[in-house]
């Protein structure tokens, strides 16, 4: 395949998104300016302009008419997604991180980062409800199936399942069989049912969205930054690489900026695609499952559509 | 007009042909387009000059189909026709945001499919190479342990008497060889020590490879040790088998030897085999001459 390289962001990708039919393709970076690209030829619809500060995550409704997105600036903002207009600003006290609509797009779940000895937080919709609690960041929040909890993830290596309307924690992941350093990236299965996680601990956990049990592992040999699910085959992307601070510090190759493919149920590794030239910071696969981008430290997304054989590929 | 011109146009065709087209020689028939037929098909006729100046006519024929899997929604068909906002409104022509990969890439394959799990990485490094010839090639001097822990990693390494010429003769050590493959493309290693040579011990091996051994040459790139073994096992045992593979690319040399229990089994195959057609070669079946040293 021939990758469409889209260099829209000045600065590294932090979160990729596709919207619900897969025409358009949401990128954030940490140059302010969220990027809504057609994901077809990867030309370039439109800009957001007005964060004044990294921006770590999006979303689009299902309707692709609002989109969120969570930035450092301490805002989150939402847009026109037709206009790149800013419709309403959530301000806060400090760094929005992650943020997610719920089902029907009434509510949404923005955490925000431990900043001026403020804790980190989990805010609900129009502050509805607000969770605190987590140490260290919370890299990733999503709602649960059906808005009834809300799921989070981030520095403390511990995967929460809390309840929606109360607040009360619900579940969190065994120590014994979780991560053991960072969760980078959480992302769920298209029918909500699992969800995948990736660390820096070098690996990639896919979970029980209800019971919060660990379905499978899938090892890895540099730390995952993003993570993606297929939804049309059994397969998961991880993609990471070293640390950009330690890339000089080892052999060239060593850097394995690649996004690789594993099975999702045999856990056995599929392929490579290479491309990046720094570590992969965003993962997304098109919900009809025949194409994937990756945003990476580079600044560059890289919009692949997979070739014919890749769909009767057999380990 | 027709009888007036006839007299003098007793020319041949050719010639009038050439008069009337010096009019009408920089003019080009229009281009014509057939089809789309009921399969698709459309024929495109054009013509144009070559670089001797002669016309040529070119006939595309293409078949257009339509993708069945190309279904979008009404909405995003409709915000195909978005207006661009923001930044992209004034996109310079020039800056190319969008760009397709010059490269081709792919998928790469941990391994070619179909293969085991344990046979990835023939080519890949030393390390991988030594692990899969773990069993066999891992022998911890120290503490005699197999397969377990090189001589260098031993935990009974304190308790051991330091091996001599280790440090002086490094090539020639055992473990030095080993820990020098360990450590990638960085120094020199025999052959002989190499990780994919075949090695067991000093003098046991000395004295099995020069029994009964049978070199064959000329063989296909593709021929890997069990393949050579059904080809000499039924002259009688087989104790060992061995093809040369290159370090770097993880292919046959083309050649290899054959070991046999009995020297008359071996003379047999010698016999039988040289000159033998295999895999569209034809295979040279000796005696392995003895090292010179």
């Amino acid at each position: 395949m021939r990758p469409i390289l889209m260099k829209g962001h000045e600065r590294p990708l932090t979160f990729l998104k596709y919207n619900r039919e897969g025409d358009l393709l949401f990128s954030c970076a940490k140059d302010h300016t969220p990027t809504v690209w057609f994901a077809d030829n990867g030309e370039r619809l439109g800009t957001y302009r007005g964060h004044n500060g990294a921006v770590w995550c999006c979303d689009v409704s299902r309707d692709s008419r609002l989109l969120i997105t969570g930035s450092a600036d301490q805002t989150v903002k939402l847009w026109n997604v037709q206009t790149g207009a800013q419709l309403y600003t959530f301000n806060f006290d400090s760094p929005a991180r992650a943020v997610d609509f719920s089902v029907g797009d009434k509510l949404a779940v923005i955490t925000t980062d431990p900043f001026m000895e403020l804790p980190s937080a989990i805010h609900s919709g129009e502050s509805v409800l607000v969770l605190k609690g987590p140490q260290g960041r919370i890299n990733r929040a999503v709602w649960g199936p059906l808005n009834r909890t809300i799921i989070s993830a981030g520095e403390d290596a511990v995967i929460r399942i809390w309840d929606a309307e109360t607040g009360k924690l619900l579940k969190e992941s065994d120590q014994e069989v979780g991560h053991k350093k960072t969760i980078t990236s959480l992302t769920k299965s298209a029918d909500g049912s699992h969800f995948l996680t990736g660390s820096l601990d070098k690996s990639a956990k896919l979970w029980d969205t209800r019971t919060l049990t660990l379905i499978k592992t899938y090892v890895t040999e540099r730390p995952v930054n993003a993570v993606a699910m297929s939804p049309l085959l059994d397969h998961v992307v991880l993609g990471g690489g070293q640390d950009a601070s330690a890339v000089t510090t080892t052999d060239h190759r060593a850097g394995k900026f690649e996004a690789k493919f594993y099975d999702k149920i045999l856990q056995e590794e599929i392929g490579g695609v290479k491309g990046h030239f720094g570590p992969i910071n965003a993962l997304a696969f098109n919900p009809d499952g025949k194409s994937f981008s990756s945003g990476g430290e580079d600044g560059y997304v890289r919009l692949h559509h997979f070739d014919p054989d890749y769909f009767n590929i057999k380990i | 007009m027709a009888v007036s011109t006839q007299p003098p146009a007793k020319l041949r065709w050719g010639e009038l042909e050439e008069d009337d087209g010096e009019d009408l020689d920089f003019l080009l028939p229009p281009r014509q387009v057939i089809g789309p037929d009921e399969n698709g098909i459309k024929r495109v006729i054009e013509y144009k000059f070559n670089d001797e100046g002669n016309k040529i006519k070119i006939t595309t024929t293409t078949r257009t189909r339509k993708l069945a899997n190309a279904r979008l929604s009404k909405s995003a068909i409709e915000r195909r026709s978005w207006a661009k906002f923001g930044d992209a409104v004034h996109e310079e022509v020039g800056s190319r945001l969008t760009m397709v990969s010059t490269e081709e890439i792919l998928l790469e394959r941990p391994r070619a499919p179909g293969t085991k799990a344990e046979e990835t990485k023939v080519a890949g490094d030393p390390l991988a190479q030594m692990g899969k010839a773990g069993a066999v090639l891992m022998v911890c001097r120290t503490c005699g342990k197999k397969g377990d822990h090189w001589t260098s990693r031993c935990p009974y390494k304190d308790l051991a008497p330091p091996s001599e010429g280790f440090v002086d003769k490094p090539a020639a050590s055992d473990s030095a060889a080993a820990a020098a493959a360990g450590a990638g493309k960085s120094s020199y290693v025999p052959p002989s020590l190499r990780a994919g040579a075949e090695r067991t011990g000093g003098t046991d091996m000395r004295r099995r490879n020069d029994e009964n051994s049978v070199r064959v040459t000329n063989l296909s790139e593709d021929t890997r040790e069990p393949d050579l073994n059904e080809l000499f096992r039924p002259f009688g045992p087989v104790s060992r088998v061995y093809v040369a593979i290159d370090q770097k690319t993880g292919m046959s040399r083309g050649f290899g030897f054959v070991n046999f229990v009995h020297k008359e089994d071996a003379q047999r195959a010698i016999n039988k085999l040289n000159g033998y057609g295999y895999d569209n070669l034809i295979l040279k079946v000796e005696w392995a001459t003895p090292r010179s040293n």
